[in-house]
C-alpha cells in the first residue's frame, strides 16, 4: 500500500509498525501505573480507612431502639380498675425523612390535615418541638387520633413520606373525675420533667404522672425501659430486631380507695363544694378521698389545649384545687373532743366536773362575751354534755385552764399543724396556735382571748380534711396514729399475689387513762344518739351504731390564691359545715371528715354525708344490710 | 472444535485468550449482580441473556474480515451521525435525549458511536502517513468533535468524553507528537472553566459534590459518601457474597448499575476488586498484543483504540465508586446492568478477534 501524502513523506508500513507498537507498550505502561493509583486508592479505603468505614456501615445499619415499659394499672380496694392503658394512635412525623426542608414540611402538614385534623394549636407545637429533637427523631404531631382518621390516612400513607401513624398505649381514668383528686394524672413529658428521672429510663417515654398517685408513685408505675437493636435499611425501616431486651412493666398499685364508698361520698355531697376524707382507723388506709368540684383527667392525657386548660383554671369552686389534701378549714366545734381528752387526761377535768352555761362567758378583766350557740345558755353541763350539745363555754373554760401552749402540744400528738405523711404530694399543714408560732408568723404577742376561741377551734386554727379523719381515727383507735396510705398493695409484673403496704406509725398518743378516752368517745356517741344531740336523727334506720361531733366553720380563706376565693366567698357568706364521725361504735371501722363549703351548720348537709359514705363502706365491710 | 462449525461460516475466528476473560468477568458480573438487586433471579436472567445477545454479536462480527469491516465504516459512522440528529428532533427519555425509540428497539445512538468513531479514524488515518501530519489531526479531530458535541448535548457528558477518548486514542496510537498530545492536554485544562458554563445545573451539582461532598450529605453528597462507606468497610477480604450490608440494605443508590463496583468491593474486599483490576489488565494487554500483531494500520489502530477505550471505562467508573472523581455515567464494562453498553463492547471485541483471527489470511 504506497500512496502518496501531500506531498511529503510515503507510507512506510516498517516504521509505522514500530512506532505502532512504541505506543502501545507506553499506553500499557501509563494504563497500568493509572490503575495502580487506582488500586491504590482502594487500599487506602478498604485497609487504612477499613475501621472508620466499618463503624460507619454498622451505624448505618444498626439503631437502637427504646422500648417504653407498660405502665403499671392502678386498682382500686376491690379489685376495679380505676386508671389502665388504652390503644390510641397519635401521628409523627420525623423531620429528616420529609423531603425538601421546611417548606415540605409544611407542604406535608397540609398534606396530612386532608386526612387527619390538624388545628393551629398542633402546628405550633409541632414546629415548638422539631426545634428540641434531632432530625431523624420522629416527633408526635397530633394524639388519640378517631378511628376515621387512622383509616383515611393509612389508606393514603405512601402520600406522606416522613410521617405515619403510630400506635401506643394511652392513659385512661374509667372513672373519670370521681378519682381525679386521688389518682391524678399523666400528662406529655417535657423538658422539666426529664430533669426530674433518669433520663436513660425514659428515652421511649412520652408521659409521667404530673400529679395525685400518678406522680407520687411514678417510679413504681413507669417500669424499666427495653432496649431493641434493629437492623434499617436506607429509609429508615426495620428489617430485623437483631437483639431485644425486654421492658419491665410497671408495678400495678391497688389503692385502699373502695369506688363505691368514693362514689356515695361523692354523690352525697351533691353540686356543693366540699371534701371528704374516710379512713379505717384500724390500718390507717384511706377508703375515700373526695374533693368536690373535679374535672375530667382524660383530658389532660392526651395534652389539654391551652383554651380547655383556661377554662377549668377559672371554673367556680376551682376543680383544680384538691380540697382534701390541701384545703385549709377552721376546725370549729370539730375540734372540742380533742381539747376534751387533753382536759381528761391532763387532769384538769373529770368526767364529773361540770361547768354552768349561761349563754356568756367572760375572761376576768375583760368585758367582751364570749357566746354559746343557745341564747340563754345549756345550764349545768360534764363533759358529755358539752360534746353532746357543743357547749362553747365548757370548752372556753377548759382552754382557759389549758392555756394555748399546753393545748397546742397536746393536740399535735393527733396531728393538727402538720402534714399527715399520706403517700400523696402536695398535702396541706394547717395551722395549730400557740404563742411561738403567733410571734414568728405574726410577729405579734399571744392574746388570752384568742386561747379562749382556740378552745372551741376557732381563731388561729387551721386544719385539712385528712388531717381531721386521721386525728378522729387516731381517737378512735387508742391513740395509734397511722401515716395514712392510698396505696394498698403493690403487684410486681408476673407476681401471682399482690404485696401489702402497711402504712407506718406515725405517733402513739400516750394514754393516762383509757376510761378518759371512753368518755370522749361516749360524748360523741350521744353527739348523734343522744336526746339532745346536735346530730341527732342522721342515723335513723341505720343497723350500725355511729358517733361523731358537728361544727360549723366561720368563712375562712383558702390555703392558697386568696383573691380568688375572697371574691368567691363574698357571694356567699353562709359557713362551712363540718362533720367528723366514727362507726360502729363498738369497734370502729371508719372515721370520716366531711365539710361542705357554705353549707351552714354542721348538722345539716355535713353529717348525712358522712352517713352515706359509711353506709357504703360498712355494708361492704361488715355487711350490715344483710343482717337482721 | 471445527466439526461444530458449519462449513460456510469458515474457520472460526473467536480468540480464545479473549473469550475466557471475558467469561470469567461477565460470570463474576452475574455473581454480584444477584446480590446487588436483592437476589432478584429475574434481573440477573434478563442480563445474562443480554450478555448472550451480546457474546451472538461478537461471534458474527468476528467472522466478518477486517477488510468488510473498513468498507462499511464511513457508513456506520454516517448513519450514527443521522440517528443522534434525530435524536436531537425526536428524542425521547427521562428528560434527555439519548434514546431513541423505534417502536420494537429503544436504544441510544451514542453507543454506535463508541464504536464508529475510533473505526472512522482508523479508516481515515489508514490511508495517511504516520505520525499525522498536521492536515491529517485537524480532519481527525473533526470526526470525533462533531458527536461528541452531539453526545454532549443530549446532555451525556460521559459517553461524550468515551467517544471523544477513543478518538484521541487512535491518533495516539498513530504517532500524534508527545508535545501536540500534552498541548491538548492542556487546551482542555484551560477550557474547564468554558466547560463549567456549557453545563447542566445537575452536572454542576455533581462536581460540587465531588469536590466537597460532606457540605451536602443528605442531599447530592449522600451517593458518594455511602458508595465509599460501602468500598472502605468490605475491606481486605469482604463481608462475603450476599452479606453486603450496604448494598442490601439499600444504602448504595444505582447499586446494580453505575455503583455495582460498590456492591463487588464490600462483598469481596480489596481481593475482589483486585482481581477484577488484573483480569481488565489482561484484557486491555491482549487486546493491544492483537493490535500490535495486525497487518493493516486500520486494524491496528481499531484494535488499540478500543481497548485503551475499556481502560477509560474501568478506570472513569472505579474512580466514581471511591469518589475520587465526579459521578458520571460511565457503567462498569460488562458488569454493570443494562444491554446496550455490554452488546458495544461485545461486538468491540468481535472486531478485535475478526482483526486477529483474519491476521494471516491478509498476508
Amino acid at each position: 500500500m504506497i500512496r502518496r501524502s501531500s506531498g511529503r513523506a510515503i507510507k512506510d508500513e516498517q516504521s509505522e509498525q514500530r512506532l505502532f507498537k512504541r505506543r502501545a507498550w507506553s499506553g500499557f505502561v501509563l494504563i497500568a501505573l493509572l490503575l495502580l493509583v487506582l488500586l491504590s486508592r482502594y487500599v487506602w479505603l478498604q485497609i487504612f480507612a477499613f475501621d472508620s468505614f466499618a463503624t460507619r456501615s454498622e451505624s448505618n445499619r444498626v439503631s437502637v431502639r427504646p422500648i417504653a415499659p407498660n405502665r403499671g394499672i392502678i386498682y382500686d380496694r376491690r379489685g376495679r380498675i380505676i386508671a389502665e392503658n388504652r390503644p390510641a394512635y397519635r401521628l409523627e412525623i420525623v423531620p429528616e425523612n420529609v423531603p425538601g426542608k421546611t417548606e415540605g414540611l409544611e407542604a406535608l402538614l397540609d398534606a396530612v390535615a386532608g386526612m387527619i385534623e390538624l388545628n393551629a394549636d398542633h402546628r405550633k407545637s409541632f414546629h415548638q418541638a422539631r426545634r428540641n429533637y434531632h432530625v431523624f427523631k420522629s416527633i408526635p404531631v397530633k394524639f388519640n387520633l378517631s378511628e376515621e382518621e387512622v383509616a383515611r390516612f393509612v389508606v393514603n400513607r405512601h402520600r406522606f413520606r416522613g410521617a405515619d401513624v403510630v400506635p401506643y398505649l394511652a392513659r385512661h381514668y374509667p372513672y373519670g373525675e370521681l378519682l381525679t383528686h386521688v389518682l391524678g394524672y399523666t400528662g406529655r413529658l417535657d423538658a422539666d420533667d426529664i430533669a426530674s428521672v433518669d433520663e436513660g429510663n425514659y428515652r421511649g417515654t412520652r408521659t409521667i404522672g404530673k400529679i395525685g398517685i400518678e406522680q407520687f408513685r411514678e417510679q413504681d408505675l413507669h417500669g424499666t425501659t427495653g432496649i431493641e437493636k434493629v437492623e434499617t435499611n436506607a429509609s429508615g425501616r426495620v428489617l430485623n430486631v437483631l437483639e431485644r431486651q425486654d421492658a419491665i412493666p410497671g408495678v400495678d398499685l391497688v389503692l385502699s380507695i373502695d369506688v363505691a364508698v368514693q362514689r356515695a361520698a361523692w354523690d352525697a355531697l351533691g353540686d356543693r363544694p366540699g371534701a371528704v376524707v374516710a379512713i379505717d382507723p384500724v390500718d390507717g388506709s384511706v377508703i375515700a378521698m373526695v374533693s368536690k368540684p373535679a374535672y375530667d383527667p382524660n383530658a389532660f392525657v392526651h395534652g389539654i389545649g391551652q383554651q380547655a386548660y383556661r377554662e377549668i383554671l377559672n371554673a367556680p369552686g376551682r376543680p383544680l384545687f384538691n380540697r382534701a389534701l390541701k384545703g385549709g378549714y377552721e376546725p370549729g366545734s370539730t375540734l372540742k373532743p380533742f381539747v376534751g381528752l387533753a382536759g381528761l387526761e391532763l387532769g384538769l377535768v373529770t368526767p364529773s366536773t361540770r361547768v354552768f352555761s349561761n349563754g356568756e362567758f367572760y375572761i376576768e378583766g375583760y368585758s367582751r362575751p364570749y357566746r354559746d350557740w343557745k341564747d340563754r345558755g345549756h345550764g349545768s353541763v360534764d363533759i358529755k354534755d358539752a360534746l353532746e350539745q357543743s357547749v362553747n363555754t365548757y370548752f372556753y373554760q377548759l382552754a382557759m385552764d389549758l392555756g394555748i401552749d399546753r393545748m397546742h402540744q397536746y393536740l399535735s400528738q393527733f396531728g393538727f399543724g402538720e402534714v399527715t405523711g399520706v403517700d400523696a404530694s402536695g398535702e396541706g399543714k394547717g395551722i395549730l396556735p400557740s404563742r411561738a408560732w403567733k410571734r414568728t408568723a405574726h410577729e405579734e404577742p399571744w392574746y388570752p382571748g384568742e386561747t379562749v376561741i382556740a378552745g372551741i377551734g376557732q381563731g388561729f386554727n387551721v386544719v385539712t380534711p385528712i388531717q381531721l379523719a386521721n386525728a378522729v381515727a387516731a381517737l378512735v383507735n387508742g391513740g395509734q396514729r397511722f401515716e395514712p396510705r392510698l396505696v394498698h398493695a403493690t403487684k410486681q409484673a408476673g407476681d401471682e399475689r399482690a404485696e401489702p403496704v402497711k402504712a407506718p406509725v406515725a405517733k402513739q398518743v400516750p394514754v393516762e387513762n383509757p376510761d378518759n378516752w371512753q368518755v370522749i368517745l361516749d360524748g360523741m356517741d350521744r353527739v348523734v344518739n343522744g336526746r339532745r344531740g346536735t346530730a341527732k336523727g342522721i342515723s335513723v334506720d341505720a343497723p350500725y351504731r355511729m358517733a361523731g361531733k358537728t361544727g360549723t366553720a366561720q368563712v375562712y380563706q383558702l390555703a392558697e390564691d386568696k383573691d380568688q376565693v375572697d371574691t368567691d366567698v363574698a357571694k356567699h357568706l353562709r359557713d362551712h359545715a363540718l362533720f367528723v364521725a366514727f362507726a360502729p361504735v363498738e369497734a370502729p371501722r371508719i372515721a370520716v371528715a366531711v365539710i361542705v363549703e357554705h353549707g351552714g351548720a354542721g348538722s345539716t348537709f355535713a353529717s348525712p354525708v358522712a352517713r352515706a359514705t359509711m353506709d357504703a363502706w360498712l355494708d361492704q365491710e361488715i355487711g350490715w344490710r344483710s343482717q337482721p | 472444535m471445527k466439526t461444530m462449525i458449519p462449513a460456510w461460516l469458515g474457520k472460526p475466528r473467536l480468540d480464545p485468550v479473549l473469550l475466557i476473560l471475558l467469561v470469567v468477568i461477565m460470570g463474576f458480573g452475574l455473581l454480584v449482580l444477584y446480590s446487588a438487586s436483592g437476589q432478584d433471579m429475574a434481573m440477573v436472567k434478563r442480563q445474562a441473556v443480554r450478555l448472550g445477545f451480546g457474546l451472538l454479536v461478537m461471534l458474527g462480527i468476528s467472522q466478518v474480515p477486517p477488510r468488510i469491516l473498513r468498507i462499511w465504516t464511513p457508513w456506520l459512522y454516517a448513519a450514527g451521525i443521522a440517528l443522534l440528529l434525530a435524536t436531537w428532533i425526536l428524542g425521547v427519555g427521562r428528560g434527555t435525549q439519548r434514546w431513541l425509540d423505534l417502536g420494537v428497539l429503544r436504544f441510544q445512538p451514542s453507543e454506535i458511536m463508541k464504536l464508529a468513531v475510533p473505526m472512522m479514524v482508523a479508516w481515515y488515518l489508514h490511508h495517511r502517513v504516520l505520525p499525522p501530519a498536521w492536515k491529517s489531526v485537524l480532519v481527525t479531530l473533526g470526526i470525533l468533535a462533531v458527536p461528541a458535541f452531539l453526545i454532549a448535548r443530549q446532555p451525556d457528558l460521559g459517553t461524550a468524553l468515551l467517544v471523544a477518548a477513543s478518538g484521541i486514542f487512535t491518533l495516539y496510537l498513530a504517532g500524534l507528537r508527545w508535545r501536540v498530545l500534552f498541548g491538548f492536554v492542556g487546551l482542555a485544562t484551560a477550557a474547564a472553566p468554558v466547560l463549567w458554563l456549557v453545563m447542566k445545573e445537575y452536572q454542576r451539582n455533581r462536581v460540587r459534590t465531588f469536590l466537597n461532598p460532606e457540605a451536602d450529605p443528605l442531599g447530592h453528597g449522600w451517593n458518594i459518601i455511602q458508595s465509599k462507606v460501602a468500598v472502605g468497610s468490605g475491606g481486605l477480604t469482604g463481608k462475603g457474597w450476599l452479606n453486603g450490608t450496604q448494598s442490601n440494605l439499600e444504602f448504595i443508590p444505582e447499586r446494580h448499575t453505575d455503583f455495582i463496583l460498590a456492591v463487588l468491593s464490600e462483598e469481596f474486599g480489596l481481593v475482589g476488586v483486585t482481581l477484577l483490576l488484573v483480569a481488565y489488565m489482561l484484557l486491555i494487554g491482549r487486546g493491544l498484543y492483537i493490535a500490535s500483531v495486525a497487518r493493516y494500520t486500520a486494524s491496528r489502530l481499531l484494535a488499540g483504540a478500543l481497548s485503551l477505550t475499556l481502560f477509560v471505562y474501568v478506570l472513569v467508573n472505579g474512580a466514581m465508586v471511591a469518589g475520587i472523581l465526579p459521578v458520571v455515567g460511565v457503567p462498569l464494562p460488562l458488569i454493570s446492568y443494562g444491554g446496550t453498553s455490554a452488546v458495544t463492547l461485545l461486538a468491540g471485541f468481535g472486531m478485535m478477534m475478526s482483526i486477529y483471527g483474519h491476521r494471516k489470511f491478509i498476508r
